[in-house]
């Protein structure tokens, strides 16, 4: 527990010193991001040929490896192929320091750099090494590492970067404003290039048929670094091989737009080098500049291995290597906006995509450190501009985590009716607590009201909080002494029906809804009934959501084949399967894809509806509005007004059902205000564990901020997002179908 | 090149705060006379058939290095213009055009319309070719430098802080326009 507690306190501390910026900066980028991307007419299609041409290219890597060998040779430039971070260094080290007696390295922004230490490398060697990106600059000075792997010094304050330069540079009077500290910056920096004798770039993709390298940059800081320097060092991962120059322009149009927002970056670099540039000559400047020295340079590509050709070995890490680094998975990450790279993030790489990178690279031990900081909620996955479902590489790192920390010394074997799960015992218990929810709360709910008082009671809330670390400030769920299960067979099942009507309707009692939020589905089954469907609320097994949020892939397997199995049938029936909490229907669209076959899924999937949008289908397709309540009858506590605020729930959004409740309620004539806030925080059980309980209510801010004082009705789908609303907000949400189904 | 390039490219640039002129390649000196500061370097414009294009003999096309870091402006055709994006492509030629463009605090770029291309993709089934061939390097530019790493957006970081585009038209366009517009 100490190292947890140690965790706690270090996101403590990175909340109250770089939260702030970080924050403003990768909300900035992700507001960006939506505004630059709505601008392309042809996004997805830009987004599919993206991921298509990254499937090819790591599919016949080692082709390309051979071949961009021949290029490069071709062009007069080296190729070396570096097996690890070791073997990269000692053939740049000896290039640098023994043949080129360099004194001076200049280098731009390179990530791939940073993974394998150059610097530290070239500085045992004796050779000084000058980071020109300006951002990566402050860092140097600062000796700290990057928070961001776009904008490295996002953390930084002006005033922070001012003080850094009056103790660096002993100044009396510093720079103070962006514009002096950038000029400043400018010329200091512009006086080392001018002396400096090799440069160092990475690369953002290389086409293998031309030996071609591309590189974005704003500054200009990399042309220079190229331009000013006779040997050209550009050191990437092997991933970034393309087949053909042709390819870069999907990933030019969308790189800029998915990272900071910018529709592209001031300077896109298309070398293929030796570049032809002559080499000015800042000693002997008399001399003409075009004086065909350009003919004289030299150029290295250290192609860096490092663990990658296993990971394209690894089904699940493979997809890690599409990823081309542009930070939209980081920038669409409500955790990542709070705490930024230092907390979310490994040795080099940071945000939702590092748990791939780390794991590959560095080991699961280095990716453990922060993979819990992934909560799922899967904004990340239509940000990311090659289709990456970085909640699956998550998912995966997180279970082979629990798989290899087997602690044997643990005694839970006391826990084993409770948790009857498939996963290694010795596993940590509140995982597994969460992990096995649907058991508790059919225990909950049969034991109700005695578990509520239980759960409530302070003695036993700070020994639930030691053993399962589910922290005693959070509300837990109370269990509803009647399931709804229970309560459809007690009224004596459907009011309307078979024959009579228009359709038939499975309402999937998600373990929420049937055993703790009964009063939802209750509400759902009177509006299907009131447009004339004809339901039934069958009991069925879960759907798998909170085994897998614990990366206990075999439990939710399991879990899937049973909810599956108890489903085909309704679905063979011709039954459209409603589902009400939005968690266990991305469930079915989404994650069963990994843990079914493919025709399974596809048929589950197919034939699943969110609530709202069903109702939204039903009313679409001549289902009477009239027979739903419209604001004017909303004259009790339930429905006060038309004015609604509303929190679509996360995975929702990702999986395109977020707005049909919008729709619905503006239809009946509500005024309807949808939150800007990507996850309200909770993200299923996450807010519940002591050691992120802050900083799950520092991620739902932004929804306090939005809805805080506002004199309208909360409505929001979630489970989770409702316990997060109440703790936030001060009172509980309802769910959309609470306040538009027609009333008892 | 269609009419509506050339507006999406003006008014791209509008919006990344780059200015520009217009006219037919005679009138190119003149243009670039007006949009280079002082001191000034440039690379001398290729010959091509139809160059009436020239720069004004104030601009040092055969500048020494200790020119370069003197100057104010550097002046250089681009290769090709981009004009859903804004950008112009400089090539790092055996000329310095690359150290021209980079080492000034402002950059006239000389660009004729017939070498607009309408999106990204163009632009790099321009590039490909080339780049197989004759290896050619390209910076794709759009706009000046920039950062914001310094606490807020910033123009000028490593490269020039400011950029000025003259487009240029051939000089028989006009009556090549006017005599479509007859047979209309």
């Amino acid at each position: 527990m100490s190292s947890d507690a140690a965790k706690a306190d270090r996101i403590r501390e990175l909340m109250a010193t770089e939260g702030d910026a970080v924050a403003a900066n990768t909300r900035g980028f992700n507001e960006g991001r939506y505004e630059s991307t709505g601008r392309l007419d042809d996004y997805d299609e830009l987004k599919d040929e993206a991921r298509a041409i990254k499937e090819d290219a790591i599919g016949r890597l080692p082709e390309l490896v051979d071949e961009v060998r021949e290029s490069v040779e071709a062009n007069g430039g080296t190729v070396y192929v570096a097996d690890d971070a070791a073997d990269a260094n000692r053939y740049i080290t000896e290039l640098t320091a023994e043949e080129r007696d360099a004194d001076r390295l200049v280098k731009s922004k390179s990530m791939t750099s940073e993974e394998i230490e150059v610097n530290e490398a070239l500085a045992d060697a004796g050779v000084d090494v000058l980071e020109t990106d300006l951002g990566e600059w402050v860092l140097q000075l600062a000796d700290e590492a990057p928070s961001h792997i776009v904008a490295p010094a996002i953390h930084k304050s002006r005033e922070g970067i001012s003080e850094l330069f009056a103790e660096q540079f002993d100044l009396d009077e510093p720079p103070e404003t962006a514009e002096e500290l950038t000029m400043f910056a400018r010329e200091r920096l512009g006086e080392l290039i001018e002396d400096a004798d090799v440069g160092m770039t990475g690369a953002n993709f290389i086409a293998a048929d031309s030996g071609t390298m591309l590189l974005v940059t704003s500054e200009g800081n990399a042309r220079k670094t190229v331009t000013a320097t006779d040997t050209h060092v550009a050191v990437a991962g092997v991933e970034k091989l393309v087949p053909t120059v042709e390819e870069f322009s999907p990933f030019v149009e969308l790189i800029g737009r998915s990272g900071t927002g910018q529709d592209v970056t001031s300077y896109i670099s298309t070398l293929t080098p030796p570049v032809d540039s002559p080499v000015p000559d800042f000693e002997a400047d008399e001399t003409p500049l075009a004086d065909d020295s350009g003919a004289d340079r030299d150029f290295h590509l250290v192609l860096i291995d490092n663990g990658r050709m296993a990971m394209r070995d690894d089904k699940e890490l493979r997809e890690t290597l599409y990823c081309i680094r542009c930070s939209a998975c980081s920038n669409a990450c409500g955790n990542f906006q709070s705490v930024g790279g230092h907390a979310f993030g490994g040795e080099t790489y940071s945000g939702g995509i590092a748990t791939g990178w780390e794991a590959g690279i560095e080991g699961l031990d280095v990716a453990a450190e922060f993979n819990d900081l992934c909560t799922g909620c899967s904004r990340c996955v239509p940000a990311c501009p090659v289709g990456i479902d970085i909640p699956w590489i998550n998912t995966v790192v997180r279970d082979r985590i629990n798989r290899g920390e087997v602690d044997s010394r643990q005694t839970d074997w006391l826990f084993e009716e409770l948790v009857p799960d498939e996963e290694p015992a010795g596993l940590d218990l509140g995982t597994r607590i969460v992990g096995n929810y649907e058991t508790v709360a059919k225990l909950g709910s049969l034991t109700a009201p005695v578990a509520n008082r239980l759960a409530d009671a302070g003695p036993l809330r700070a020994l639930a909080e030691r053993v399962t670390g589910i922290d005693r400030r959070r509300d837990l769920p109370e269990f509803a002494s009647e399931s709804l299960v229970d309560w459809f067979e007690r009224r004596g099942g459907a009011a309307v029906p078979s024959g009579e009507a228009a359709r038939t309707v499975v309402l999937y009692p998600d373990t929420a809804t049937n055993y703790v939020d009964v009063e939802r589905g209750k509400a759902a089954v009177r509006a299907l009934e009131a447009l004339d469907v004809h339901v039934r609320v069958p009991d069925l097994p879960g759907s798998g959501r909170p085994p897998l949020s614990q990366g206990m892939i075999s439990t939710a397997a399991a879990a899937a084949e049973d909810a599956y199995a108890g489903l085909v049938t309704h679905v063979d029936a011709g039954r459209d399967v409603v589902v009400i909490e939005p968690s266990d229907l991305a469930m079915f669209r989404s994650e069963y894809e990994k843990l079914l076959p493919e025709r399974s899924f596809e048929r589950l999937a197919d034939a699943s509806y969110d609530i709202m949008e069903y109702l939204f289908g039903l009313l679409e397709n001549g289902g009477d509005p009239g027979a739903l309540r419209a604001p004017a009858a909303g004259t009790g506590p339930v429905a006060s007004g038309n004015r609604i605020a509303y929190h679509p729930h996360c995975q929702a959004r990702t999986i395109g059902v977020g707005e049909h409740a919008t729709a619905v309620m503006e239809r009946l004539g509500y005024d309807v205000r949808v939150s800007e806030t990507e996850c309200c925080g909770m993200a299923g059980s996450f807010g519940y564990k002591e050691d992120y309980y802050e900083l799950s209510m520092d991620v739902g801010e932004p929804l306090r901020e939005q809805f805080g004082d506002t004199d309208r009705t909360v409505v929001a789908a979630g489970t989770s997002c409702g316990e997060q609303l109440d703790a936030l907000l001060g009172s509980s949400p309802m769910h959309p179908v609470e306040l538009v189904a027609p009333r008892e | 090149m269609s009419l509506a390039d050339r507006s999406a490219f003006k008014r791209r640039l509008d919006a990344l705060g780059v200015t520009v002129t217009e006219g037919p390649e005679s009138a190119c000196s003149e243009l670039v006379d007006e949009a280079a500061g002082e001191p000034a370097v440039g690379v001398a414009l290729s010959d091509a058939p139809s160059a009436g294009a020239a720069l004004p003999d104030r601009i040092e096309t055969e500048p020494t290095t200790a020119d370069l870091r003197a100057a104010h402006t550097g002046v250089t055709a681009a290769e090709l213009g981009v004009a859903a994006y804004g950008s112009v492509a400089i090539e790092a030629d055996r000329d310095g055009t690359e150290p021209v463009s980079l080492f000034v605090d402002r950059h006239v770029v000389v660009l004729r319309e017939a070498d607009l291309v309408p999106d990204m993709a163009d632009a790099f089934e321009w590039l490909g070719p080339r780049a197989r061939d004759e290896s050619v390097d390209v910076v794709f530019a759009t706009g000046p430098s920039a950062t914001a790493d310094m606490g807020g957006l910033v123009h000028g970081a490593h490269g020039p802080k400011a950029v000025h585009v003259v487009l240029l038209r051939a000089d028989d366009e006009d009556a090549a326009e006017s005599e479509v517009t007859a047979d209309e």
